[in-house]
């Protein structure tokens, strides 16, 4: 960190202030866990902005190098906590691109079904904190009121709620469950009697078409609201060039206006898993958007997570009838000491936060010989610095918030 | 465009020293650069009408080195560096991988780390994962503007990646192993 004092930025203000280096984090409530955010200030104004990472890097790559493949999905887990079970099936279909499983279609339409469960829940914290970043309570509140049901339906398939480790290579753990008690969070607020015996995938249905109704709340609540367009529209603009020259991905990048997603433009095994359902690929400009709002600004980023977890509402509809219909058994058989040919893949999903990638080299060992995570968060937190240059001091929160980061992936 | 079509295209542009004489084949085949030609064909594969690779996907290095004799028999490589460039196209959706060779010690000295040319001029987020190639794997890249450890603590020593790395015993008072 450079402690100079002159500038070339000056910023023409009619009282020049001292410099002042302010230290944001590591424990910071609005860095969203522990990043630690290096301010050098002229009064408000944020001259430059040092991101530094690293407070929760737990050496899962290196771990990775000493255990097999369906060994390392927990550890996937941890590194997005918030969307797992998109982790895990980023990581699954990478080793079954390197050993050339071909899946069935039952496992294909549960993993659908879950993974969009998962961005769902994903989309609403980043909704929920996103709210907290700028000072308003209740949106926070609402939103983990709803994630809670998508964790207890997690929950009844596999028996964990955040860490589900339930994707795996071949398949997934478990078969989902026939019939389930439905979750009292559930009955509370649908007014049905709690205690009740439903299928699952009707449980489902149930939570879906409550949730339909919140989301036109949330809209009123939050994207709508007047104090919060004046809070993201126009500010924290990411231009589409430096979007991709920074390697930005999912929500950053589509709310640049740049239309890529890799559910529809990736490689074949993982678009093959989204052939025919319909859905769309939601990116910025909006027609509906405020007059304030600019491309690539935190509005259109919070936008565009909103309008998806209308699209993942979609795509599970559509994933239960064909669950349902399909044939086969929800695993295909992957030993756990299976070896993995000399030979390596990189393969990156579409995860909530973005392109989440893994690069493995096999050595003929059951451990493959490198494991590498590239984390999406990584290259979105990247672009904070440009943000956050010239912005005020309260809007920090408001830029990083809009990046949607998630420590325990980029640190890893 | 698939991946022999392109190192076609390389071919007219570079020489066979520079981008090898054919492809390396794998599920994911790769075309091997020069280290000291890097950044010159990733401006022209960035900047080229048919190719507009402006997408860096990943940036990382691995140590090619197998420190367990008994895995070493069949261990089928020498002992060297590779830095992995994933390259994607967003308008033209097509996908690409490089890889620059070095070896494990700059002039086999140990302790020199092997220099490889930063391509943090071409792509914007080369600049992080050139940083975190250099604090887990140990490699220089030349012409980097922030040359610093990412993610461990700038005191830290070693790599942690390297498959020779040994776990330190102490940091700062704090008992490992």
């Amino acid at each position: 960190m450079s402690m100079q004092i002159e500038d070339p930025r000056v910023v023409e203000f009619d009282v020049q202030t001292d410099e002042m280096l302010v230290n944001m984090g590591p424990q910071h409530p609005s860095t969203h866990g522990v990043l630690r955010l290096l301010l050098r200030t002229d009064g408000e104004i944020v001259h430059e902005c040092t991101p530094h990472i690293g407070y929760l890097h737990r050496c899962a790559e290196k771990i990775g190098e000493n255990l097999s493949a369906p060994q390392w999905v927990p550890y996937t887990d941890r590194m997005d906590y918030l969307a797992a079970m998109n982790m895990n099936l980023g990581f699954s279909l990478a080793v079954e691109k390197m050993v050339g499983m071909k899946v069935n279609e039952k496992v294909r339409h549960l993993r659908v079904l879950i993974a969009e469960l998962g961005r769902i829940a994903s989309h609403l914290v980043a909704m929920g904190t996103y709210g907290l970043d700028l000072g308003t309570f209740s949106p926070f509140l609402y939103a983990f009121r709803e994630r809670e049901i998508i964790l207890d339906l997690f929950e009844e398939a596999c028996g964990a709620r955040l860490t589900c480790s339930y994707l795996t290579p071949g398949g997934a753990t478990h078969d989902l469950p026939e019939n389930i008690e439905l979750p009292d969070g559930l009955a509370a607020l649908t007014g049905m009697e709690p205690g009740g015996q439903y299928p699952f995938v009707d449980v489902i249905e149930i939570f879906l078409k409550h949730l339909e109704e919140r989301i036109k709340e949330y809209h009123i609540l939050l994207t709508r609201n007047a104090i919060f367009i004046k809070r993201t529209a126009g500010i924290g603009v990411l231009t589409p060039e430096t979007a991709i020259s920074y390697g930005c991905t999912g929500p950053v990048l589509r709310g640049s206006g740049v239309d890529y997603d890799l559910r529809r433009d990736g490689e074949d095994i993982y678009t093959r898993m989204y052939a025919d359902y319909n859905y769309d690929v939601i990116s910025a400009p909006f027609k509906d958007a405020p007059r304030e709002a600019e491309l690539g600004d935190n509005w259109c980023r919070f936008f565009v997570r909103m309008l998806e977890v209308v699209q993942a509402i979609r795509l599970v509809r559509q994933a239960i009838p064909n669950y349902l219909a399909a044939e086969g058994t929800h695993k295909e058989s992957f030993k756990l000491n299976t070896k993995l040919p000399k030979d390596e893949v990189y393969l990156e999903t579409e995860c909530p936060r973005g392109q989440m990638g893994f690069y493995i080299v096999g050595d003929g060992n059951a451990e493959p010989f490198r494991a590498r995570a590239k984390s999406s968060c990584f290259c979105n937190l990247s672009v904070s610095d440009i943000l956050c240059e010239g912005v005020p001091l309260a809007d920090v929160p408001a830029v990083v918030g809009s990046l949607d980061v998630v420590m325990g992936e980029i640190d890893r | 465009m698939n991946i022999n079509e392109i190192h076609a295209l390389l071919l007219e542009q570079f020489s066979e020293s520079v981008v090898g004489t054919a492809i390396k084949e794998a599920t994911d085949p790769w075309i091997e650069v020069a280290a000291d030609s890097i950044v010159e064909v990733s401006t022209f594969v960035r900047d080229h009408e048919q190719l507009q690779f402006d997408h860096l996907n990943d940036l990382c290095g691995v140590d090619y080195l197998q420190p367990d004799p008994k895995k070493a028999k069949k261990f089928e490589h020498e002992p060297h560096i590779e830095v992995v460039y994933q390259l994607s196209s967003i308008s033209l959706k097509h996908r690409l991988k490089l890889k620059v060779i070095l070896p494990r010690w700059q002039n086999d000295q140990e302790g020199n780390l092997p220099i490889c040319p930063s391509v943090s001029s071409v792509w914007g987020i080369a600049n992080w994962h050139e940083r975190e190639a250099y604090d887990l794997v140990g490699i220089q890249f030349d012409g980097h503007p922030n040359h610093r450890r990412i993610l461990c603590p700038e005191d830290w020593e070693g790599h942690a990646l390297r498959k020779d790395y040994d776990f330190p015993l102490e940091y700062h008072g704090v008992r490992g192993k």
